[in-house]
């Protein structure tokens, strides 16, 4: 208790695993490329999960698979892959905005299960509504559960978990009643016979269309990415390094080119010609691409970050936690609805068999595995692309290698751990 | 410096304090929880570009106070007066319409979104419909460094990998961006280290000389001392004493802390009340 003593705390020091270096792993904050370079390098070695360690993971996955088997990366294999991808990652996108607020939605499998239902009842007879008004529907509905489920949490407090357990077991339940009522659904399927519904998974751009699509996202994305940079620096406001801002833009190029040139390969087995970018890939990435756009342009996606890191000082700032929360689930409905029906229109039909539970864990798996956080107020809506695709592949090349689905789950369980592992590490040396 | 109450660097030619209005002023209030009263007959002034500090033990009434400028609460007595006018404060919404800003001292700040984004939240700048980012970089730069804080490396750093010092400085940057008239700090140094704690008392002065009212709760006597012009020590839920700064000394100060009076421990000259109330 002497006076001249030191306090025994030093609560006021930076938090310590932050330092000058690793802090330039944040694009802002870095001034060269170098640096950015040398701050993600000291976070990766700090044990913060950034999406590097996925991407080596995902390359190695892939090197694995491709020595075991050179028809891995085949172009047929390969648009395979992305169409067993693509509502993988519709499905993580829907569990994102949960999940950045800390919450979780188990319903999202089965909503979408019964948002499929209804668009294929409606689009095929005796009904033969047209793809559009059948889908809007579907989607329209499975949003409404969300909005349900949403005021349930937000007004009478319960915990997300709970109610949206129930949603999973009643939702499971309505789509069964759907079917049984349908007369037309026999043996609990129905078919997709809608052209449009049926092309979203399986019809492609004509290869001149998706280098078209492809140049005017890479001019697009370039052309913002180079404005934003040049506005921020005129105007003396803090800017990622130039050469980050070209790394980027240059790889999308890469990997657009890449893409267009994999899926405009012909993979017909027969005499007929099959080739450029499945619709699907539009779709996702134009989800990705508005999501993101939200997220970070928008006051509804700053107070969505704001409640994931800390919902009482959001609540004191004025924002309206339960509207901005409300409103999560009902777009986690609504895209849930954009994923059962194209994964619908990849199984070729809405069917009792809808695999609503294992779905919604792979949307928890994708976004986690991708480096969104289980806690809340971390993560991107791209780690869905990035997670979804990894499990896609996971189970695309055990597929190839005859690997049974007993030894697929047991080595989706090992990829999910170790992300949820590094999330948690990370997230343990943030607290300290 | 850090001891010297330095009544001279006072912005020159104000009025003296009998003279002005006070901007925020509280007659007889009173609280009660149950048969337990937190706070009676509560006469408080607070003038604008003076730091007021209330200091008092444990239990003493300062948080009930602080709650119930701040709208948390409504006094079951008395009246308030902004800026001469009685006003019924009936919630936090009503308390920041008026121009109190409270910082309480878990900061109420998002661990994971940048400066920037922590000083504008809820109040976010728009252009299109879109966040302006540009405007607010520009607003939250400028009033940093209004409040002279230069340690920050990036102002696009989380706030979650800063200092405990630089955390208060955001939350007292957010205030200033509201237009606050009263800063209420609650504790703003506790658990801060030296040279953090001196940053801080510098962000009161700063923001006292730019005209705002600081009301400032601490147990710390040392940092009440360095920067309050006015003290008011509350004893059992009672003023017992408001006296400038300058007129106090941290052995008095601590006397009628701990037995609401002065004079010596047969207690009374002072005693303003009694404690049967």
């Amino acid at each position: 208790m002497a006076m001249g003593e030191a306090p025994p705390q030093a609560v006021d020091e930076v938090p310590a695993h932050v330092d000058e270096a690793s802090l330039a792993s944040n694009e802002y904050v870095a001034d060269t490329l170098g640096e950015w370079a040398r701050g993600q390098w000291l976070k990766i070695k700090s044990g913060d999960s950034g999406a590097l360690p996925v991407l080596v993971g995902f390359i190695v996955i892939i090197v694995i698979f491709q020595s075991q088997n050179s028809k891995f990366l085949s172009s047929v294999n390969l648009v395979n892959l992305i169409q067993q991808a693509g509502f993988l990652v519709i499905f993580g996108l829907a569990e994102i905005f949960i999940l950045l607020l800390g919450e979780i939605d188990l319903s999202i499998g089965y909503n979408a299960g019964v948002g499929a239902a209804i668009t294929a009842e409606l689009a095929a007879p005796p009904h033969n509504q047209s793809w559009l008004v059948a889908g809007l529907a579907g989607v329209g509905v499975c949003a409404f559960f969300g909005l349900v489920q949403g005021l349930i949490v937000t007004r009478l407090g319960l915990p997300a978990f709970i109610v949206t357990l129930a949603g999973y077991l009643g939702l499971q339940g309505v789509s069964l009643f759907l079917y049984n009522a349908d007369k037309h659904a026999v043996g609990g399927t129905i078919s997709i016979t809608n052209g449009v519904l049926n092309g979203i998974v399986y019809n492609s751009l004509s290869p001149a269309a998706g280098w078209i699509v492809m140049l005017a996202v890479v001019v697009l994305f370039g052309a913002v990415n180079i404005v934003g940079y040049r506005r921020r620096v005129a105007n003396g406001l803090a800017a990622p390094p130039f050469a980050l801002v070209l790394i980027k833009v240059g790889a999308l190029a890469v990997a657009g080119i890449v893409l267009v040139l994999i899926c405009n390969q012909n993979r017909s087995l027969g005499l007929t010609s099959l080739r450029g970018v499945p619709y699907v890939v539009v779709v996702v990435l134009a989800l990705v691409a508005i999501y993101t756009f939200v997220m970070d342009r928008t006051r509804f996606g700053r107070y969505v970050y704001a409640i994931g890191g800390s919902a009482e000082a959001a609540r004191r700032a004025g924002v309206k936690v339960n509207t901005i929360r409300l409103i999560c689930f009902v777009l986690a409905g609504f895209t849930a609805g954009i994923a059962g029906i194209v994964a619908a229109s990849f199984l070729g039909s809405a069917s009792s068999n809808f695999a609503g539970g294992t779905y919604v864990l792979y949307a928890v798996a994708a976004a986690v595995i991708g480096g969104t956080s289980l806690f809340g107020g971390r993560g991107r809506m791209v780690h869905a692309l990035i997670g979804g695709f990894i499990i896609a592949s996971i189970a695309n090349g055990m597929f190839l290698l005859g690997l049974s689905s007993a030894a697929q789950e047991m080595v989706n369980a090992i990829v999910l751990l170790a992300a949820v592992s590094i999330d948690a590490l990370a997230r343990r040396r943030a607290l300290r | 410096m850090t001891t010297n109450p330095d009544v001279g660097a006072r912005p020159a030619g104000r009025v003296p304090t009998a003279e002005r209005t006070p901007l925020l002023s509280l007659q007889e209030i009173g609280k009660h929880f149950g048969a337990v009263q937190a706070l009676r007959d509560v006469n408080l002034d607070i003038y604008a570009g003076e730091v007021t500090a209330l200091v008092g033990d444990n239990g003493a009434g300062k948080s009930t106070a602080i709650k119930t400028i701040s709208g948390i609460w409504a006094p079951d007595a008395g009246r308030i007066f902004w800026e001469g006018h009685e006003v019924h404060i009936r919630g936090p919404r009503d308390a920041a319409a008026l121009g109190i800003a409270t910082m309480y001292q878990d900061l109420a700040l998002s661990d994971n979104l940048d400066i920037v984004a922590n000083m504008f939240l809820g109040r976010e700048r728009r252009r299109f419909g879109l966040l302006d980012e540009a405007a607010m970089e520009i607003a939250a730069r400028k009033t940093l460094a209004d409040l002279k804080v230069t340690t920050v490396r990036s102002i696009r750093q989380p706030v979650g990998s800063l200092s405990g010092g630089q955390r208060q400085a955001v939350a007292v940057a957010r205030a200033v961006l509201e237009d606050a008239k009263l800063v209420i700090m609650d504790e703003p140094t506790a658990a801060l280290g030296v040279s953090q704690t001196a940053m801080v008392l510098n962000l009161v002065r700063t923001l006292s000389a730019s005209g705002v009212a600081v009301l400032l709760i601490s147990h710390n006597l040392v940092d009440v001392f360095s920067v309050a012009d006015h003290i008011a020590v509350l004893y059992l839920g009672h003023v017992v004493k408001v006296s400038p700064a300058a007129e106090l000394d941290t052995q008095r100060a601590v006397e009628l802390i701990t037995t609401g009076a002065v004079g010596g421990a047969s207690g009374g000259n002072e005693r303003t009340t009694d404690g049967n109330g």
